[in-house]
């Protein structure tokens, strides 16, 4: 990633440790957060990351992280901070819908007006696990969209970008301002420095309302998926190989 | 009530099985209430006459976008055009594939539709006025269950999630134009890397061989392309450790930040089972594992496994698959 000196805005979401052991809170329709531990979603990092190389190749520009969410947020947005973004601004709301529209519409009232050369977003978050909040802020903005960005150069004015397709790859090529949504294998996010982690502590952190959109999807349950049953091992070697071919043909009857 | 528009997607000028899969979803959103679907195709001039398997699928209405530029995606008039249609026939719902184009579509056609979207299910039902999905979130350890209010909403159907099946109609064609000129969108494909056509994408192919580091170099993937081969329907992939270390592409990766698969036979060779690497498998129909350590976690969630040294296990088990296809 190399280019010119640029604005950049990363939305980040604040998300549960997936190696976690979830549990199904009483109400049914939610994650039990006791005793979980949260973060910066993957993808989002990767965002971050690439907006930190591009102002350091730089030398220059800024990268300000956004997250809506309620007053917990702030730690996952001083951990960007600590990794080296600018500044911070967390819209406040109590709950994060999982309707994406709903979010996408607080996103893009934040950004509108920020002058922001680049929006960057997770293809898609861990949690929810839609990947559409990025392009609908794109839409709402009326910027144009990269979704799922593998690679990333920008440069006058213009970013060029590739993404995977199924078994096929493209390479596109767009005008900033834009919204891009980045996808494994464009970096890998560093660990906050020690001396990040105090900076970190001074950097501007903007608290304003999130002005959400009506919200029309809505979590009537969420379930454990059912247990797979214990499998069996059938043996040592190649010598169970015809074992495991019979039970592919009888038994799973993929053969 | 009603209709229910879906969203037919080609590539290269080719109708893709994901496209019957969306179709198939909409058919049994439609019959919920005795309404029709309306299914849209966007590709290059002559798609027209390629769609009659969308008609077999359950369209009971063919609406097909030809232009020049459609033998690849171009997501700003295809959302475009799909959304004026959305509005224009009053449809219920729209129901597209959550393919790597499908995910790209629908979350701007949901914003331009002020309409909630729910992106990759792996089920979707009409309840009453609302449609109602599940959708596996928290890297598929959790499966939620979202209730959609209002028309039009938006659903996009995890590949391979749903089966196609054959509802035959007769085939009604009716040309629809862009919305939008494909030459004014701003985001422009400038290279196109395809696959070889042979390779069946990891998405749609109904068996997966999967490798690992446990297979110690790069050029010993060999043998697990052989296995794929003897299947003849399968396809390859691997885990974040081999794509890191450069022995296959990143586009192979399955996991947590890979490819989500669901095939019916998923086979691990030499991969331990981490956490990342399950999510992106482990709701596959059926998984077989094989591994030199006996405790390696991927036995946790295999309902077959074998011990041992993959490098010597699969060429045997090659040998196993071509002999049991060939007799039948
Ligand atoms: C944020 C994050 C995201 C990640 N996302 C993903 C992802 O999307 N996908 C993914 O796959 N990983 C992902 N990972 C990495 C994941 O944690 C594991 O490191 C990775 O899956 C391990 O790959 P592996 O099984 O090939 O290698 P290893 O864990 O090294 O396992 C190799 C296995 O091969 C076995 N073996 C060795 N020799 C032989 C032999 N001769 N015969 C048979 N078996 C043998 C060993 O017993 C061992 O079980 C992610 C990690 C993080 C932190
Ligand atoms: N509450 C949030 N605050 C800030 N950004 C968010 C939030 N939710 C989602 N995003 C961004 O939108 C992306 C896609 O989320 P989703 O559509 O939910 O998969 C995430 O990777 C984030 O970049």
């Amino acid at each position: 990633m190399r280019g010119p000196t640029v604005k950049i805005a990363v939305c980040i979401k604040r998300v549960p440790d997936m190696e976690s052991r979830f549990k199904i809170a009483p109400s049914g329709n939610a994650v039990d957060e006791t005793g979980l531990k949260f973060d910066i979603s993957d993808f989002d990092s990767y965002a971050v990351e690439a907006a930190l190389q591009m102002n350091e190749a730089a030398g220059s520009g800024e990268t300000v992280v956004v997250c809506l969410g309620p007053d917990t947020v702030q730690e996952t947005i001083r951990k960007a901070l600590s990794m080296g973004a600018d500044r911070g601004v967390q819209l406040k709301s109590d709950t994060v819908p999982m309707d994406g529209l709903a979010i996408a519409k607080a996103l893009a009232a934040e950004l509108k007006d920020g002058g922001y050369d680049l929006i960057l977003f997770g293809k898609h978050a861990l949690d929810s696990s839609h990947g559409s909040v990025g392009a609908m802020t794109a839409e709402l903005l009326g910027l144009p969209c990269l979704n799922a960005a593998s690679k990333l150069d920008v440069a006058n004015g213009k970013a060029t970008a590739r993404r995977e397709l199924e078994g096929a790859a493209e390479v596109l090529e767009f005008p900033l301002p834009a919204v891009i949504s980045i996808d494994e294998g464009i970096a890998r996010p560093r660990y906050p420095s020690l001396k990040g982690i105090m900076a970190a502590k001074k950097k501007p952190l903007d608290v304003k309302p999130a002005q959400l959109g009506a919200v029309r999807m809505t979590v009537e349950k969420m379930e454990l998926p059912s247990e797979r049953p214990p499998g069996r091992i059938l043996g040592e070697g190649p010598a169970a190989v015809p074992e495991l071919v019979r039970l592919l043909q009888t038994e799973a009857k993929v053969l | 009530m009603a209709n229910i528009l879906a969203v037919a997607e080609t590539r290269g000028g080719e109708l893709r099985k994901v496209a019957l899969e969306a179709v198939t979803a909409a058919r049994a959103l439609a019959d919920a209430t005795g309404a029709q679907v309306h299914a849209l195709v966007f590709g290059p001039a002559g798609i027209g006459g390629k769609v009659e398997a969308v008609a077999q699928h359950g369209a009971d209405q063919v609406l097909v976008c030809e232009h020049a530029a459609y033998d690849k995606a171009d997501a700003e008039s295809m959302s475009a055009t799909i959304a004026a249609r959305a509005k224009d026939g009053g449809y219920r719902a729209v129901v597209m594939s959550a393919s790597a184009q499908g995910k790209d579509l629908a979350p701007r056609v949901a914003a331009k539709l002020d309409a909630p979207l729910a992106g990759d299910v792996t089920s979707v039902e009409a309840a009453g006025d609302t449609i109602r999905v599940k959708h596996p979130t928290y890297t598929g350890k959790v499966i939620t269950t979202l209730v959609l209010t209002g028309a039009p909403v938006v659903v996009s159907v995890r590949p391979s999630a749903v089966t196609p099946s054959v509802n035959a109609r007769p085939l009604a064609t009716q040309a629809v134009a862009p919305a939008s000129d494909p030459a004014a969108s701003r985001v422009k494909v400038t290279e196109v890397f395809a696959g070889t056509s042979t390779k069946l994408d990891l998405g749609e192919a109904p068996v997966i061989i999967s490798g690992g580091r446990g297979l110690k170099a790069a050029e010993n993937f060999k043998l697990v392309e052989d296995l794929a081969d003897a299947f003849g329907n399968a396809a390859v992939g691997a885990t974040r450790a081999v794509t890191d270390d450069g022995w296959r592409p990143h586009s192979d990766q399955i996991g947590q930040t890979g490819r989500l698969v669901s095939p019916d036979l998923y086979v691990a060779c030499g991969i331990s089972g981490a956490i990342q690497h399950l999510a992106g498998m482990r709701t596959s129909r059926t998984i077989v594992a094989i591994n030199k350590d006996a405790e390696a976690p991927i036995f946790k969630i295999a309902d077959y496994g074998i011990v041992g040294d993959v490098l010597e296990i699969l060429p045997v088990l090659t040998q196993a698959v071509r002999a049991a296809r060939q007799s039948h």
